[in-house]
């Protein structure tokens, strides 16, 4: 009842309406290059509401949250405030209204301590000992949120671990001075913490809303989405399916809504008769572990990478990477590698060259003719390319980012696949492609393995697994599980990823 | 009229299109007494930047805070070695120049070992090499100026019809380092880790490799430089290569090479080493103080250079 009372005297004092909403989206629509992101999509949150937002990577989740905080701005579409649109919202102008956000890539500045950081996001902490101002506002929310966080104020934040970062991170933005606070958004704020600290941290929301606050829970365990939220919007290819209260929801039907897993299993190639008798590609064991688990590759293998993101899985790309020029311990290498970046403007991409330029640099020594690289060869080798894997443009010597994000993608494909390499790394590389491009390339992955090729495919998105012979979960830097695709399920991984690592 | 359109877009064209004012300027002046004598004498001078100018394009397309500060005292010391090896003799010559070769790039070499097993960076461990060789340049010269053989000071003052020998010779090396650059693998390396050097690492190019060979050839150009100044002003000095480490990475920059790293351009280190020598002998024939020529050629370096960039933006 204390709550109800809070709620009603604080929309009062704002509006002298109790059931104003928060904010509100209308058609909102955002495009990247060619890639749509959000098609026209309608979005809410009332006064003391926990909307859980659920979809799978690629969905638009974050694009839309990005749109509530004002980092982005939709391409079409309206977005209102407290009941008035909002014509030239921004990041300043959501942290008046009191919408605060917690994303995904943390944004604390290493080099600072956790007293300065608090500072960044209020000005009104000003004049003679700030510091020390600063320092007891962000201890009494780190008290409040988690009792026993064992964080000093003073601490710099680079030396903190990445959970207690995440910590430190939620409860800055449950901080107020001179603003007000209204909605907190959480993009996977448990997906760094453990099962203890989440649980304080959801008892918390939970406290929050009753008292009349609003918060958007993203996260891709369903069951904390379940039991936590008010209502729940499902995401799927850039729109909402489905939003209903909590309540209507059960596990199968959110799975369901969300779509995926189930309806590509039919589409995967078998290839279950060849595992065993190929030759050995790739073993591989994680710098942490302490079990003595390899990951094993064969030719003609597609091996997937799961688990929750930064868990280790690039790190053992790389390792192999490495391992292939040379001789690591705990690293076997029988073929010449290529990887396929994810990330693609820091780790793929030559801003300054030609799409042919792009494609041809992992193969100058084949391009050679005599000393001197064959611009007829590399013509070839970019125009072979460009048919087989559909790169869509009317010359291959444009600049590289003349294309979409999803053909520069393409052609880091080519790249690596147009090279001499047995063994193809993927790093998580379908980040903003569209699901067209994806089924092409999954394809082609196909096509190449059953051709002898041995792919190591980390990915984010559980869908794209369906492809995979072999599946590695990581955890912490260690692999927890190994799974065959026939016992793969999505909860089988999320349970691998969250369970005690043996 | 395309041809000529796609000439204005080369970034290296603006530094001839100076030069050549430069050059109309000053026989304006002169009412046009001295023009082929200038051309011959800026020629022969452009030389030496040009050469070393090529290997700092080479270093800074490395990538940003690539840069090679020992060039001045590398040709100091190599100048000498030079001169002790040939010991005035003309028989010594070719062993000579191996010489000076040899010892720019060990300079070269040790320049990198610097930078990759203690990851200082390339600024500091280049200007702190230079201080090392300038005190065993010292040492090793006792500040005396050592003279050349006969044969190969007249050889580097050599010219056919008023085209100095070592120019063209030097025309050859820059087509060489051209076609380096576009068409061979170690080019192309270069370029891909100027861009981005981890990405031209998980595109499988030896990045290790090519920024040690990048760092020796800037060496090896220094030390062969060192040897044909010798050559050219009669006798090695411990000062003589001071005004290459400015003048090669003006020479780079107002060329059209990037200072952010990943694209290179080999004419236009030409263009600019004649520009300079070029706006020079005009100031020279001005007849100005000392003082208002390094203020004027700052000047002019500084708006050719936001000219030539305020080019690049438009395209």
């Amino acid at each position: 009842m204390a709550g109800a009372d809070i709620r009603l005297n604080g929309a009062e004092k704002h509006f002298g309406a109790a059931n104003v909403e928060i904010v509100r989206l209308d058609g909102a629509e955002k495009h990247f290059g060619a890639v749509r992101a959000l098609g026209g999509v309608d979005f809410h949150v009332g006064p003391g509401e926990c909307v859980g937002l659920v979809g799978h990577n690629g969905a638009g989740k974050s694009t839309l949250m990005h749109m509530v905080a004002g980092t982005l701005t939709p391409d079409s579409g309206t977005i209102g405030v407290h009941g008035a649109v909002e014509d030239n919202y921004s990041v300043s102008r959501a942290q008046q209204l009191g919408i605060r956000c917690v994303f995904q890539e943390l944004s604390l500045c290493p080099n600072l301590s956790v007293a300065e950081n608090t500072r960044i996001n209020h000005a009104a902490l000003t004049g003679l000992g700030w510091r020390r101002r600063a320092a007891n506002l962000i201890a009494a929310k780190l008290d409040e949120i988690f009792p026993d966080h064992g964080i000093s104020a003073a601490d710099i934040v680079g030396d903190l671990s990445i959970g207690r970062r995440q910590m430190v991170e939620v409860a800055r933005a449950f901080t107020v001075t001179r603003d007000r606070l209204d909605l907190v958004i959480l993009d996977e704020p448990t997906s760094s913490l453990d099962a203890h600290t989440s649980g304080q941290l959801l008892a918390f929301v939970r406290r929050f809303v009753a008292g009349g606050g609003s918060c958007i829970l993203i996260s891709h365990v369903l069951g904390e989405v379940l039991r936590n939220a008010d209502r729940i919007v499902v995401m799927r290819d850039g729109k909402v399916v489905a939003s209903d209260a909590a309540a209507a929801f059960d596990r199968d039907r959110l799975v369901a809504v969300m779509g995926g897993a189930e309806a590509h299993r039919k589409s995967a190639v078998q290839a279950a008769a060849k595992a065993g008798a190929s030759p050995l590609r790739v073993r591989a064991r994680p710098a942490g572990q302490m079990d003595g688990k390899d990951l094993v590759a064969c030719a003609g293998e597609i091996i997937g990478l799961a688990g929750l993101a930064g868990h280790g899985q690039t790190d053992l790309l790389l390792q192999v990477f490495a391992g292939a020029a040379r001789a690591k311990a705990g690293i076997e290498v029988t073929a010449p590698v290529a990887l396929v970046a994810g990330d693609r403007q820091s780790d793929g991409i030559f801003p300054q060259w030609s799409i042919s330029e792009n494609i041809g640099i992992r193969s100058l020594s084949r391009l050679r003719n005599g000393l001197l690289i064959s611009p007829r060869r590399e013509a070839e080798l970019a125009d072979f390319w460009q048919k087989k894997i559909g790169i869509r443009t009317p010359d291959m010597n444009n600049n590289i980012f003349s294309l979409s994000g999803g053909n520069q993608q393409k052609a880091l494909f080519a790249r690596a696949l147009g090279s001499d390499a047995g063994i193809v790394l993927m790093d998580d590389p379908m980040r903003g492609v569209d699901i067209g491009t994806k089924l092409e390339v999954y394809d082609l992955v196909r096509e190449e393995a059953s051709r002898g090729r041995t792919f190591l495919w980390y990915t984010t998105e559980t869908e794209e697994l369906d492809n995979c012979d072999h599946i590695y979960v990581f955890k912490n830097g260690r692999i927890v599980a190994n799974l065959t695709r026939d016992e793969l399920t999505e909860e089988k991984i999320i349970q691998s990823s969250f369970g005690d690592a043996a | 009229m395309a041809s000529l359109k796609a000439l204005v877009t080369k970034p290296w064209i603006w530094s001839f299109v100076g030069a050549l004012l430069v050059w109309l300027v000053t026989i304006a002046f002169t009412g046009g007494y001295g023009a082929g004598g200038m051309v011959t004498a800026a020629l022969s001078l452009a030389v030496f930047t040009v050469i070393v100018g090529v290997g700092q394009m080479f270093v800074i397309t490395l990538g940003p805070g690539n840069v090679d500060l020992s060039l001045p005292a590398n040709i100091g010391l190599a100048s000498a070695v030079a001169m002790k090896v040939m010991g005035g003799s003309d028989s010594m010559i070719v062993v000579g120049l191996l010489a000076a070769l040899a010892c720019g790039a060990a300079i070269g070499a040790i320049n990198y070992l610097l930078i990759w097993a203690l990851r200082i960076p390339p600024i500091i461990a280049t200007l702190s090499a230079s201080f090392i060789i300038q005190s065993v340049d010292i040492s090793f010269g006792r500040g005396l100026q050592i003279k050349p053989p006969p044969g190969f000071a007249d050889f580097t003052n050599w010219q056919i019809f008023g085209v100095p020998v070592l120019a063209m010779l030097t025309v050859l090396f820059t087509i060489g380092a051209a076609i380096a650059l576009r068409r061979m693998i170690y080019g192309r390396s270069v370029l891909a880790i100027g861009q981005n050097i981890r990405a031209a690492w998980l595109a499988g190019v030896n990045v290790g490799r090519v920024r040690f060979l990048t760092y020796t050839l800037s060496g090896a150009l220094g030390g062969i430089d060192g040897a044909l100044l010798a050559g050219y002003f009669r006798g090695a000095n411990v000062d003589i290569g001071n005004e290459y480490l400015l003048a090669s990475i003006a020479v780079v920059v107002i060329g059209g090479t990037s200072v952010a790293g990943g694209k290179a351009n080999v004419p236009g280190v030409w263009g600019a080493a004649l520009f300079l020598v070029l706006l020079l002998t005009m100031l020279n024939t001005f007849g100005v103080s000392a003082g208002v020529r390094l203020l004027l050629t700052g000047l002019i370096i500084v708006g050719v250079i936001t000219a030539a960039g305020g080019e690049k933006a438009v395209r």
